[in-house]
C-alpha cells in the first residue's frame, strides 16, 4: 500500500470491516468471519466502482469507510465495540491463530505468485499492461491480500489501528532497503517485532489494552530507521 | 515511400483515430515503417504522440487498420516511470520477465558499467542512466523493434547526444526498428531516417532530410511570423 501511494487506502479499508463484526456478534459466529466478508466484499466493489468510474481509490475507500463506521457503531452492540476498535489479544482463541497462520501463508504465496507484475505496474501501467500483464486483476488480488493482512490484525489491535500493520513496518523498513528483498523482509521483521513488543509491555501497562502498545513500539522503529537513515546520509 | 514492398514494411498503418473521453486526439492517420529504419515522431505537446504509440501497443481502443509484419517483438521506453518511492535495484528491475540475457549483458548494450551500477537502487540513479537501464530492459527480450516515448526525458542537454548515438548502434548491430518520439530537430535530422510530424492529424510523412527544407517547417509548425507585421501591428 505504501508502494501503491495507498497507505490511507490501506488504514481506511480497515474500518469497512465494523459491521462485518457487528453483525457476527449480533448472530452468534465468529465475527471476524463477518469482517473479513465485509472486508473482501468492500474491496471487491471499490475495484469495481473505480474501474468503471475512474474515481480514486483514496475517495471511494473514504466514502465507503464513513458509511461502514456509522452502520457498524448503530449496530454493533455497545460492550463489543471497545473490542471491536481496539482489538483485544486476551480474546484470541487458539482456533484464531491457526486461522490467523493460514491466512498469513496464503497471503504469502498469493504475494510470491503477483510479486513481479505488481512492481512492474506500480513503476508504470502502460510497461506491465505491454507486456500482457492484466493490470486490473493483479490489483484486485492485490485488494484481496490488504483485505487477508487487514482482517488478520483486526483481533490484536482492532479496526482503528490495524492500519498501522499496513503502514508503519512498510516505511520503516523502506527507509533502510535499497532493494525489495531487504525491503519485504525488513517489512515483516518490523511487523513481528512490533507485535511481540507491544504484547509483552502489556505485562507492564496492565491496564493499557495491546492495540495501542503495538503502535507505540512500532512508531519507535520507524523512529529509528529515520535517524539511521540519515546517518547513513550523512557519512556516504 | 510509396514504392516500398510489403515484405520491407514491419508497420502498416492506415486511417488510426483514436478518441479518448470523446474527444478526437488522432484523425486518420495513415503511413508506414521500413524495418531496420528509424521513424521520428515529432509534435507540439497534445499532439497525440504518446497517445499514437499507446495505440500501436494496443493500449488504447482505436479505429482504423495497424498492421505489424509477423515475428514483430516490440520492445517500449515509457515517457515516464514511477521510481522514486520503490526501493527496487537495477538487478531485481532487469529481472523482471522472461528475459532473453541476463541484467549484465542487458546494461553493456546500453554502454553502463554493470558492476557499478546493478546493485543501486533505481530511484537514485542520474536521469541519464535511468534512461538507459530503461533501454536496457526494454531490450532484454531481444525485439526487433523499439517505441521510445522521448528516450531522454529528464536527462541533462550533455547527456541527450551520447543516448541517440548508442541508440543508433543498438539499431545497426542488432538490425531493429526504432520509432522515436522527439522535440528535437537536431535529433530528427541526425538519427532519423523518416519523420511523421502530427497535430492530431499528420502534417508531414516523409524523409528526416526535408525537414531543413523551408517548406517542410512551415507544413510542421505553420507560416513563419513575419518580426515587420508584428511592429506594424503595433
Amino acid at each position: 500500500m505504501v508502494l501503491e501511494k495507498m497507505a490511507l487506502v490501506g488504514d481506511a479499508l480497515s474500518h469497512v470491516a465494523l459491521p462485518g463484526l457487528a453483525i457476527g456478534y449480533l448472530l452468534n459466529f465468529n465475527p471476524f468471519i463477518g469482517g473479513f466478508a465485509f472486508l473482501f466484499a468492500s474491496a471487491v466493489m471499490i475495484w469495481y466502482v473505480q474501474r468503471i468510474t475512474k474515481i480514486s481509490f483514496e475517495a471511494l475507500v473514504g466514502a465507503s469507510f464513513t458509511l461502514a463506521l456509522a452502520v457498524g457503531i448503530i449496530i454493533i452492540p455497545q460492550i463489543e465495540l471497545v473490542e471491536a476498535l481496539f482489538g483485544s489479544i486476551a480474546n484470541v482463541a487458539i482456533w484464531d491463530a491457526v486461522a490467523a497462520t493460514i491466512a498469513s501463508i496464503v497471503a504469502v504465496l498469493l504475494t510470491r505468485i503477483i510479486y513481479k507484475k505488481l512492481v512492474l505496474a506500480m513503476i508504470s501501467e502502460d510497461l506491465a499492461i505491454s507486456k500482457g500483464i492484466d493490470v486490473a486483476k493483479t490489483n484486485l488480488l492485490y485488494l484481496f491480500l490488504v483485505t487477508v493482512v487487514v482482517a488478520v490484525g483486526i483481533k490484536i489491535i482492532g479496526t482503528l489501528l490495524v492500519g498501522f500493520l499496513v503502514i508503519v513496518p512498510a516505511i520503516a523498513a523502506r527507509n533502510l532497503s535499497p532493494n525489495m528483498l531487504r525491503y519485504t523482509v525488513l517489512s515483516a521483521v518490523f511487523g513481528v517485532i512490533s507485535a511481540i513488543s507491544g504484547v509483552l509491555l502489556t505485562s507492564y501497562f496492565v491496564t493499557v489494552p495491546p492495540g495501542p502498545l503495538v503502535v507505540f513500539s512500532g512508531i519507535t522503529i520507524f523512529a529509528i530507521t529515520i535517524i539511521l537513515n540519515r546517518v547513513k546520509k550523512l557519512t556516504v | 515511400m510509396g514504392e516500398t514492398s510489403n515484405e520491407e514494411q514491419i508497420l502498416t498503418v492506415s486511417d488510426l483515430s483514436v478518441e479518448l473521453q470523446n474527444q478526437p486526439i488522432l484523425d486518420k492517420i495513415s503511413f508506414i515503417v521500413k524495418k531496420g529504419t528509424t521513424l521520428a515522431i515529432l509534435g507540439p505537446n497534445g499532439a497525440g504522440k504518446s497517445v499514437l504509440f499507446r495505440a500501436l501497443l494496443n493500449l488504447l481502443p482505436h479505429k482504423g487498420n495497424m498492421k505489424w509484419a509477423d515475428k514483430t517483438k516490440i520492445g517500449y521506453v515509457p515517457q515516464n516511470v514511477a521510481v522514486s518511492d520503490i526501493p527496487i535495484s537495477v538487478r531485481e528491475f532487469l529481472s523482471i520477465g522472461k528475459n532473453k540475457c541476463n541484467p549484465e549483458e542487458a546494461l553493456n548494450l546500453v554502454r553502463l558499467n554493470a558492476s557499478k551500477i546493478l546493485d543501486k537502487r533505481l530511484g537514485i540513479l542520474s536521469g541519464g542512466e535511468l534512461r538507459r537501464v530503461l533501454i536496457a530492459w526494454a531490450l532484454i527480450d531481444d525485439p526487433n523493434v523499439l517505441l521510445l516515448d522521448e528516450p531522454t526525458n529528464g536527462v541533462d542537454v550533455g547527456s541527450e547526444e551520447p543516448i541517440f548515438l548508442m541508440l543508433d548502434g543498438i539499431k545497426k548491430t542488432r538490425k531493429i526498428t526504432i520509432l522515436l518520439i522527439t522535440h528535437d530537430i537536431h535529433i530528427v535530422q541526425e538519427y532519423s531516417d523518416y519523420l511523421l510530424a502530427l497535430n492530431k492529424c499528420i502534417t508531414f510523412f516523409g524523409k528526416s532530410a526535408e525537414i531543413a527544407n523551408i517548406t517542410t517547417q512551415q507544413a510542421i509548425y505553420g507560416e513563419p511570423v513575419c518580426v515587420e507585421t508584428i511592429k506594424s501591428e503595433e
